[in-house]
């Protein structure tokens, strides 16, 4: 099968037992990949009742159709599972140049079922294929074990690990890769970690077949030459995504001491420019990216050691840097290490600090619980000491181990109001009161709150941040468009950025394949993944998806304190007439369930059957569904 | 022509060993390539691309005269290489590689098609 490795691999840990299979053809036709692939296969083999991190949870590293082939840009990774942080459909995705290797090993996939008896790592060199005991890792950090392994097996395997935060279980863990990549979001690390997977190693050398490689390698190498001028080419080469730190808090949405406000008073401190300045050590790319965004970074505070990691992403600078009030961008760079090598996302574990923080400013816990310590806005050393309580789950780490939204619960006072979380996941770096589209896409999230899937913050501004009209469709078209490339497994950023369209993107798989795929085809398998997980979360969870789709109380109410958006906020009635829209557009009904004409309309009729059985499916919409879902906006670049 | 290498403005992308076993091959498989990147991390987090310098050693070494300069490059005479490996071994830095499906030991012959790829600047044609 041209574009894949061929093989799926489905691994019972419980009896060790390594099954090969030849990659399904129709699975790959119809679901594409990464993302595609989790969908599907949760949605079939997961029991409705299973523990997250219980045995009955499947853990799968998916490549897709793009991974590894020669397009603009096939470095992407992803993993799957019911996640922990939401209890719904789990993926994450990574960058590096582990996805290519697994690839080129000859795998498309590996489904972990059950949990293995003792700690065990992945060994796979292209046709061996072993699990090995892993006892002298466990407990290692994440960014510790890669060094280790590299000398232990060699510098040209390719390595995913956990650090002691995924083997714990806390809900916001992390898998990392390639000393600053991971698969960051919905706890994946904590799904591998139950399993007693502590690292995949691989190492593979075969090549990927293609249909036509004359024609993909012209396509792509022009795609190449015409990117290399764009206007975007060299900030994004020279900051990476660290250069939206300024942007963002001059247009009101960085969030600042746990999103309390929108715009932070030292934001410069913690720009992408203080941290070429400052901290970076090399620019560093992904597998086959002519745009490095990645920014290798030393961090040196005086009284610690020095410490490297790739980063601080925009992300992580918001999160950690503006959120927990950091002045510093070496401090930053130090919490980014700290977070990877406890196996923590950056972004969850950030905000669930800064959370924590606010709690202590508002005396709901103190230094009693903090083992005498304090936990202040902007201080390292407190940061650090409160994260190896929750990685350790000592004391009160205990309760923040379970996220905002867990920890939220436990300590009652009405902190859930100030957790900034949907379903249970912590939102992206992006605070929402002026920006109703982007609370919209992250409360309807099939994830839990993510940018990843709809990122909206120049639709707001162009269509108006103070109008909720016309936000819901487009919101729509950005939840098929956006995870449409975690689907086939490439870089979101040069459609993002530098206008290689989606029907390039089209182009290149229908090379690499033989097939004659549309963007409209791969729209609709985007439509189908939105609508399964909707429906997958509404079995495990029951409904009506209305009662889930809930946004904190901060961002409906609490008006910005100051800064340019001083005053705004969504509000309840706000957003409930975004959720009737977006319900409307999508051909569900008002209680937020899927209907049943447009889920056979996608070809998933079978959810429809199973949702009537549990009486979640929704009601039919008295003028039938709309036939186009959602409406394509692409807002002028910044 | 040659290659010069300013292995501070590397990413370690392997853009260049992708385009190069594209061109050499006509294989996605950019280990089957003439040129490696090694990765020096966590510390001190360097990259450092590898490739032919055109010293002249391995023709020297060759046991049956394989390899030969042909324009500003030395290649290997793929029907009269018996794959002995004695260049792969005598080359002082390193940068003759090996694939368990290429027929020969793989050496640069200074295509020059890594040059038009690299967004860095780590690689750039040179008179």
């Amino acid at each position: 099968m041209h574009g894949f490795g061929g093989t799926t691999l489905r691994i019972d840990l419980a009896t060790g037992e390594i099954r090969r299979t030849p990659t399904d053809p129709s699975l790959a036709r119809d679901w594409l990949g990464a993302r595609g692939f989790v969908s599907k296969i949760l949605y079939d083999e997961v029991p409705r009742d299973a523990d997250p991190l219980g045995p009955e949870n499947l853990f799968i590293v998916a490549t897709g159709v793009l991974t590894g082939s020669f397009c603009p840009v096939g470095s992407k990774l992803g993993f799957g599972c019911i996640s922990p942080a939401t209890n719904g459909h789990a993926d994450s995705s990574m960058g590096g140049h582990l996805g290519p290797e697994l690839k080129y090993a000859g795998y498309d996939l590996i489904i972990f079922e059950n949990v293995a008896p003792e700690p065990s790592y992945l060994f796979i060199d292209d046709d061996t294929v072993e699990l090995r005991p892993a006892g002298d890792y466990w407990g290692m950090g994440s960014l510790k074990l890669e060094e280790r392994m590299k000398k232990d097996l060699g510098e040209d395997f390719q390595i995913a690990t956990i650090g002691p935060a995924g083997e714990n279980g806390i809900v916001f863990s992390c898998i990392s890769h390639d000393f600053g990549r991971q698969a960051g979001r919905c706890g994946v690390g904590a799904v591998m970690g139950s399993k007693k997977i502590k690292a995949i190693a691989v190492r593979g050398t075969k090549s990927l077949p293609v249909h036509d490689l004359g024609a993909m390698w012209k396509l792509t190498y022009d795609i190449i030459q015409r990117t290399k001028t764009h206007p975007n080419m060299e900030p994004w080469q020279k900051y990476g995504t660290a250069f939206f730190v300024g942007w963002s808090n001059e247009r009101g949405c960085f969030p600042t001491r746990n999103f309390q406000a929108t715009q932070f008073e030292d934001w410069d401190k913690i720009d992408g420019e203080r941290l070429v300045e400052e901290c970076l050590v090399t620019h560093k790319a992904c597998f086959g990216c002519w745009m490095n965004c990645g920014k290798y970074s030393r961090a040196r505070i005086p009284g610690k050691p020095d410490t490297y990691v790739e980063g601080p992403e925009y992300e992580t600078i918001a999160l950690v840097g503006g959120s927990c009030a950091f002045k510093n961008i070496h401090h930053v760079a130090y919490a980014n290490f700290l977070l990877d090598n406890l196996g923590m996302d950056t972004m969850s574990g950030g905000s669930t600090v800064a959370f924590a923080m606010e709690c202590y400013q508002r005396g709901i816990i103190t230094s009693d619980d903090l083992e005498g310590h304090e936990l202040r806005w902007g201080n390292v050393d407190d940061f650090e000491h409160f994260l190896h309580m929750i990685a350790e789950r000592r004391g009160i780490g205990d309760v923040f181990a379970r996220g905002t939204k867990g920890a939220a619960e436990a300590l009652g006072q009405g902190t859930i109001a100030f957790a900034s979380q949907a379903k249970g996941m912590e939102f992206s770096g992006y605070d929402t009161r002026w920006y109703p589209a982007q609370l919209l896409s992250y409360c309807t999230c099939d994830i839990g709150a993510h940018h990843s899937k709809s990122w909206t913050i120049t639709t707001d501004i162009e269509l108006g941040r103070d109008t909720i009209e016309g936000k819901a469709p487009v919101v729509i078209y950005l939840q098929h468009i956006r995870p449409l490339f975690d689907t086939w497994s490439c870089c979101r950023l040069f459609w993002g950025e530098l206008d290689v369209t989606p029907e390039e993107h089209v182009e290149s798989i229908n090379l690499l394949t033989g097939w004659n795929l549309s963007l409209d085809d791969c729209m609709r398998v985007s439509e189908r993944v939105w609508n399964l997980n909707r429906a997958h979360y509404l079995e495990r969870n029951g409904g009506p998806g209305r009662s889930h789709d809930i946004a904190p109380a901060r961002h409906l109410n609490e008006p910005v304190p100051d800064g340019p958006a001083e005053g705004k906020t969504v509000g309840p009635d706000n957003f409930e007439a975004m959720l009737d829209d977006y319900y409307a557009n999508r051909g569900w009904d008002r209680d937020g369930n899927p209907t049943r004409e447009v889920l056979e309309d996608l070809g998933i009729g079978y959810a429809a059957d199973n949702l009537e059985k549990k009486g979640l499916l929704g009601k039919p919409l008295p003028g039938g569904i709309p036939e186009v879902r959602g409406q394509k906006l692409k807002p002028k670049a910044m | 022509m040659r290659i010069r290498v300013h292995k501070e403005n590397c990413t370690g992308c392997k853009l260049c060993q992708q385009i190069c076993a594209i061109t050499r091959y006509g294989e996605i498989n950019p280990k089957k390539s003439s040129i490696s990147i090694d990765a020096h991390f966590p510390e001190p987090g360097t990259f450092e691309p590898k490739l032919c310098t055109q010293c002249g050693v391995c023709e020297a070494e060759c046991p049956i005269g394989a390899i030969h300069m042909e324009g500003d490059a030395y290649v290997i005479n793929e029907d009269e290489c018996t794959d002995c490996g004695i260049c792969v071994d005598a080359c002082p830095i390193g940068v003759i590689f090996t694939h368990p499906d290429a027929p020969t030991p793989i050496i640069c012959n200074l295509c020059m098609k890594c040059t038009e790829v690299c967004n860095t600047g780590a690689l750039l044609a040179e008179d």
